[in-house]
């Protein structure tokens, strides 16, 4: 590989004619190899970070400063008003409080029910498709495929296929002899069943993908070495792959929470956050206090708690995890 | 070094445990295998047969497979609305997803390029701080990017939904794992015959990088197609929507309608679907990569 593009550069010939042939080498003033422009490296960097500064940089302070501010986007006057945005958050029997705390309870049940659901069945389908058969290649795609759709469509489908009345699944559950229609998309706990249903059936096929390529990064000799001291199929996978899956596991976890604690779309398309408000996701919430409402310190005080949570979630699942090891 | 062929088939072909599977165990993998992709398929399947239904067709019971009486009326009805100008969403997606994903791959491979190859004073404080904002959740920026965006006068045009998505630092991260894996010779040589740094990145490094730079604009073409919730709240005229922002509004105009709601559904998703029986390699080694990464 090296030798071909340094052959495939030397055959377009020098790319600084000049330089080379007519100068001798201690002559390179300024196109000495050895001491470059030192504005290079931020030359390069500089279109990334201009993007970067306006839309990560500066959001991740104005945003603290908007949520300092009684910031509603249609007011000319934006007063200061310190930590009350938290405060109302935090003050019982407050609307916004309630309604808050209620669509945080939303997205924690979601994450419960879910990711669970998520780390294991996405294993078991990577356990199956790592072994040696014809096809694996096309299963793999097979089961990736649903996640190429976006959530928009994966809504509109599975929102024409859970109808209580009109649904595919609920006339099939009709043939088999259940006479009461099923309210998936109306009434818990259905709706619990059906969202996290949906999102298992979406991005299965993406956890297993990540799992496939862990289980095909772990040592074979392990695996022979298990087998000589005579450990079953599920001795080996217990003390062999597992353990060596942990840093993917780690990964998986981390990603699928954070996943499901942004559920926003299927919510949003499928059950509409009813009933009652019970399905309303926080993202869901804060969108909607933010961007339709327009209280947007409010809203952004909202994402700060938010982000704090998961922050503190993920770093436990590090240490959680990584304690385990030692 | 990984070689183009080498990353594509990253997710290669082994099997861990070859022996001790008989024909019973064989059948029964090839039938768990197939009830599976029956589930996985099924929806997508009835989605595109619904789309070819007459509206009581698409209620009937018990469930018909393949439409009694095939019809494109579903997709008449949209074609022939002005609220949901649907080949015009159509348009504006593979327009904002292209154009971003032309931005993704120039900014972040221009980038990466020196974090991964060159020494300067700064490089340390710049990558962590990258890498910092890939623990953020993005919605923390959601309220200060829509006043920005704003404030570009960006609102209710594809540059809201262009340029604010190229900050990601994954790009960043991604091309620099890549890069930092060239062995330095291919540099020194080109240095020793006077090429400049820009010479070396464009004639040197990015032919070099096709694979990493095809699987990182797939996936950012990916991201940016079904992006939903952004989309939802910059964009206003129903002209100016993506392809997601605009299904969503068909829930309430079509509530009934399902043959022109799935066709709507089968325009956005076939040809995603078809770009992704090709390229599924590239997707899902991008995808084993970051797993493999993290």
């Amino acid at each position: 590989m090296t030798t071909v593009s340094a052959a495939d550069t030397a055959r377009r010939g020098p790319l600084v004619p000049a330089a080379t042939t007519t100068r001798p080498a201690t002559d390179r003033r300024t196109r000495s190899p050895h001491r470059p422009r030192w504005w290079t490296p931020y030359a390069f960097l500089a279109p990334f970070l201009l993007i970067f500064g306006t839309f990560v940089l500066v959001p991740a302070v104005s945003g603290v400063w908007m949520s300092l501010h009684n910031w509603d986007f249609f007011l000319p006057d934006r007063p200061f008003v310190g930590l009350q945005n938290y405060v109302d958050l935090f003050t019982p029997g407050a609307l916004v409080a309630q309604q808050f705390w209620e669509s945080m309870r939303a997205t924690g049940i979601f994450v419960v029910l879910s990711v669970p659901l998520l780390m294991t069945i996405p294993l078991a389908l990577a356990l199956l498709l790592d072994q040696r058969f014809r096809g694996r290649t096309f299963f793999r795609a097979v089961f990736f495929a649903p996640y190429v759709l976006g959530v928009s469509v994966v809504g509109l489908l599975w929102q024409y296929l859970l109808n209580g009345n009109t649904g595919l699944i609920n006339g099939y559950l009709a043939e088999l002899g259940v006479t009461e229609a099923v309210p998936w998309l109306t009434a818990t706990p259905w709706v619990w069943v059906s969202l996290v249903g949906v999102t298992l059936w979406w991005t299965m096929g993406f956890n297993s993908v990540v799992y496939l390529a862990g289980l095909q990064s772990v040592d074979e000799a392990l695996y022979d070495a298990a087998k000589v001291d005579g450990a079953g199929r599920w001795a080996r996978l217990w003390h062999v792959t597992l353990p060596q899956l942990r840093p993917v596991i780690l990964f998986v976890l981390t990603m699928t929470v954070l996943a499901s604690a942004n559920m926003f779309g299927q919510s949003y398309l499928l059950t509409g956050g009813n009933p009652s408000n019970e399905t309303r996701t926080a993202i869901m919430f804060i969108a909607e206090v933010g961007l339709e409402q327009f209280r947007m310190g409010l809203a952004a005080a909202m994402s700060y708690l938010l982000a704090l949570l998961l922050i503190v979630v993920s770093a436990l699942n590090f240490l959680f995890l990584r304690q385990k090891e030692s | 070094m990984a070689t183009a062929v080498e990353h594509a088939s990253l997710v290669r072909t082994r099997a861990t445990s070859p022996a001790g599977r008989g024909v019973v165990g064989t059948l029964l993998l090839y039938a768990l295998l197939l009830i599976l992709s029956v589930v996985v398929l099924a929806p997508l399947l009835w989605m595109l047969s619904t789309s070819f239904k007459t509206t009581g067709d698409a209620t009937a019971l018990p469930p018909q497979w393949v439409p009694p009486e095939p019809t494109l009326e579903g997709y008449r009805t949209l074609f022939a609305d002005a609220q949901a100008p649907l080949l015009r969403w159509f348009g504006n997606s593979v327009l904002v997803g292209v154009l971003h994903t032309l931005l993704v791959l120039a900014t972040a491979s221009a980038a990466a390029y020196p974090l991964a190859r060159m020494r300067f004073p700064g490089r340390r404080v710049v990558f962590a701080v990258i890498v910092a904002t890939l623990f953020v959740p993005g919605f923390v920026f959601l309220m200060p990017n829509y006043l920005i965006v704003d404030g570009l006068g960006w609102l209710d045009t594809v540059w809201a939904l262009v340029v604010p998505g190229a900050a990601g630092a994954f790009g960043v991260f991604f091309l620099c794992q890549f890069f930092a894996s060239l062995p330095a010779a291919l540099e020194e040589a080109a240095l020793i015959d006077g090429a400049n740094r820009w010479q070396i990145f464009v004639r040197v490094v990015l032919p070099l990088s096709k694979a990493p730079l095809a699987t990182l604009g797939l996936l950012t073409f990916l991201a940016s197609w079904n992006d939903f919730l952004w989309p939802l709240y910059v964009l206003f005229n129903p002209s100016q929507l993506t392809l997601p922002a605009g299904l969503a509004t068909l829930r309430g105009a079509y509530a009934t309608d399902f043959p022109a709601v799935m066709a709507g559904a089968a325009v956005a998703s076939v040809p995603v679907l078809v770009l992704f029986a090709f390229v599924q390699r590239y997707v899902i080694a991008g995808v084993a990569r970051s797993g493999l990464k993290g």
